[in-house]
């Protein structure tokens, strides 16, 4: 039975991981057709430097999802406080609302803010593109944020209060630093959906703002180079270090709760 | 050291009322046990005296101050919950020393309070650790030296011990009854468990349906209880209903019942109380009362052994005796119950 149940395992993260390994092998692989045998050589991340286009595109990438990041936490962290320890009119409604723009295929989000946004005169471009990633990822934020007050008790704000706290204190002081954890796990969730949006930044880019997974699409169709392997191992790389920086600070699944 | 005054506080739910019209006093260094059944109000009380609750009318005063429209921050209040509430990141020592950083109080006279706090509950040298690493009684002690070490004016808790086992609540009770009387905070205690309220109390108060039924010292509610409720949900009572009639209750039966002082006029319906265990099985002819019954059930209770009545009419009693010599009265069997006047006490219903 342990074997068998070793076997899976192994297969499932063979099935994760080969085709990942396999295209950051090939950014190191001297052939421009992906052919083999496998000849090792850094010439397509030196292409890589000399490519203007890619490099921007990352950026960008890399830009939009750090803003996107901070936007949405705190917004979404807000909203979340209020979601779970505030009692107002139409709360039930505004907290079924939050969840179905998670269900929503994307292309149907796409489509319908490059319509608003081009009949209400917001274009496209940079800002169009971080207000659609915004929007997107507030949802996530308010779910991973909610799971988190869900562990927190309101009677830990009551006793700070009793002790002399003002609520504002109270929450900076205990709820806060019990939700970091959530707030930060949420961040990277922002983070994530922005850098990986295909589909809504194709609708809301131009021509002289894109960013990678557009920028990559297009190099796709021109007939493409191992650069993309190149700029996607970095991407991968600087994505997988943030998980594990969170791995390691969150501490995740820590409930040793001695009672 | 402080009176705590609530002057004609009420508080309503929608449409539902939770208190009605509460005014009572809480003098300075006494215990007070709010009791009562959920939904009695007496946690709505103790929040209303907090300040996490605005009462709809009504004032509560913390030592002559009105304190009505102060926020629970500005109250100088000390609280245990239910859940002992300690923050989960800081150590016991920043625990108990959030409050004293809330009044200024920092460094080395910060940490001298701690250690003295964490002495009065047992706990000293605890300081460094975190709530996960103590056991639930400790975490107690450690949620009650917090709550102490800012000098409040006023001690609440709201169902403190509950969550803990019997023997360790019992070891609590012994030790919060120390601190309270060492430190002489008026303290307002909110519980359902009646045997805890009489054990700590100066006072208890019998909460109803928003309503306070009763006040007074742990042996005078017991003993002279005003209302059917009281006298039910403090203890077990035999209620037995009658017409006045010359003074004595005449039973539906014909059984003449004397009781002790305040029976209402001639052919006034009246109810009385009396506790089980007051009653015994008559041996002679000296006591005041008398009444014949059939006993259905002897439940063996170790040091207590009660027994489940019934008179020819139908009335259910309950009697419960020492066990000195094991079962002496057997199932089926008719006996002669016994009790004297002034354990009968006639009660609103």
């Amino acid at each position: 039975m342990k074997q068998i149940g070793r076997f899976y395992l192994i297969a499932v993260l063979m099935f994760l991981y080969t085709p990942i390994l396999v295209m950051m092998a090939m950014g190191f692989n001297a052939s421009p057709l992906y052919e083999l045998p496998f000849t090792f050589s850094t010439r397509w991340y030196e292409a890589l430097l000399g490519n203007r286009q890619l490099l921007t595109a990352g950026m960008n990438s890399i830009i939009i999802a750090v803003i996107t990041s901070v936007v949405a936490t705190t917004l979404g962290t807000m909203a979340s406080v209020a979601l779970s320890r505030r009692t107002f009119r139409g709360k039930n409604l505004l907290q079924v609302l939050l969840l179905p723009p998670i269900a929503i295929p994307w292309l149907i989000t796409g489509t319908a803010m490059l319509i608003f946004f081009y009949w209400s005169g917001i274009g496209r471009g940079m800002h169009a593109l971080l207000i659609g990633h915004v929007a997107l990822a507030i949802p996530y934020v308010v779910l991973v944020v909610g799971t988190g007050f869900r562990t927190i008790r309101a009677d830990l704000e009551e006793a700070a209060m009793s002790l002399g706290s003002t609520p504002i204190h109270a929450f900076f002081s205990v709820t806060l630093p019990l939700l970091y954890p959530s707030i930060l796990g949420a961040a990277l969730f922002a983070f994530a959906v922005s850098l990986d949006q295909f589909v809504i930044s194709y609708f809301l880019a131009t021509p002289g703002y894109t960013t990678l997974p557009v920028q990559i699409y297009s190099a796709i169709r021109k007939g493409f180079t191992p650069e993309i392997n190149a700029i996607s191992t970095l991407l991968l790389l600087g994505s997988m270090a943030a998980i594990l920086i969170f791995a390691r600070f969150a501490k995740p699944g820590d409930t040793s709760d001695k009672r | 050291m402080t009176n705590v005054k609530v002057k004609s506080v009420a508080k309503t739910y929608g449409a539902v009322p939770v208190l009605t019209d509460i005014s009572t006093e809480f003098t300075e260094g006494s215990f007070t046990s709010l009791l009562g059944p959920s939904g009695s109000g007496k946690t709505t009380l103790l929040r209303i005296i907090a300040g996490f609750i605005n009462p709809d009318q009504g004032a509560v005063l913390i030592g002559n101050n009105d304190v009505t429209h102060v926020p629970v921050w500005g109250r100088n209040i000390g609280m245990m919950f239910q859940s002992y509430a300690l923050f989960p990141h800081m150590t016991i020592a920043q625990n108990v020393s959030f409050g004293l950083e809330r009044r200024g109080i920092k460094g080395e006279a910060a940490r001298k309070e701690v250690d003295r706090a964490l002495e009065m509950v047992r706990l000293p040298g605890f300081g460094d650790r975190t709530p996960k690493q103590l056991s639930g009684g400790q975490q107690q002690r450690v949620a009650l030296a917090r709550a102490i070490v800012i000098k409040p004016s006023v001690l609440l808790l709201d169902e403190p011990l509950s969550a803990l086992d019997r023997r360790l609540r019992q070891e609590m009770q012994v030790e919060l009854l120390r601190i309270q009387r060492a430190s002489g905070l008026t303290t307002i205690f909110v519980t359902h468990d009646q045997e805890e309220a009489l054990t700590l109390s100066d006072k208890v108060a019998i909460l109803d349906r928003g309503r306070i039924v009763q006040i007074g010292a742990p042996e005078t509610v017991y003993e002279k209880p005003l209302t059917r409720f009281a006298a039910e949900f403090l203890g077990d009572s035999n209620f037995l209903t009658g017409k006045v009639e010359d003074g004595a209750v005449r039973l539906a039966d014909g059984t003449v019942i004397h009781a002790c002082e305040r029976l209402p006029g001639n052919g006034a319906d009246v109810t009385l109380a009396v506790r089980p265990e007051k009653m015994s099985v008559a041996t002679g002819d000296t006591t005041d009362n008398r009444i014949t019954a059939r006993i259905n059930t002897v439940i063996y209770a170790g040091p207590v052994l009660s027994y489940i009545l019934e008179t020819a009419d139908g009335l259910p009693l309950k009697l419960f005796s020492q066990n000195r010599d094991g079962h002496v009265l057997r199932e089926g069997q008719a006996v002669t119950l016994n009790w004297s006047r002034e354990h009968t006490v006639a009660v609103a219903n």
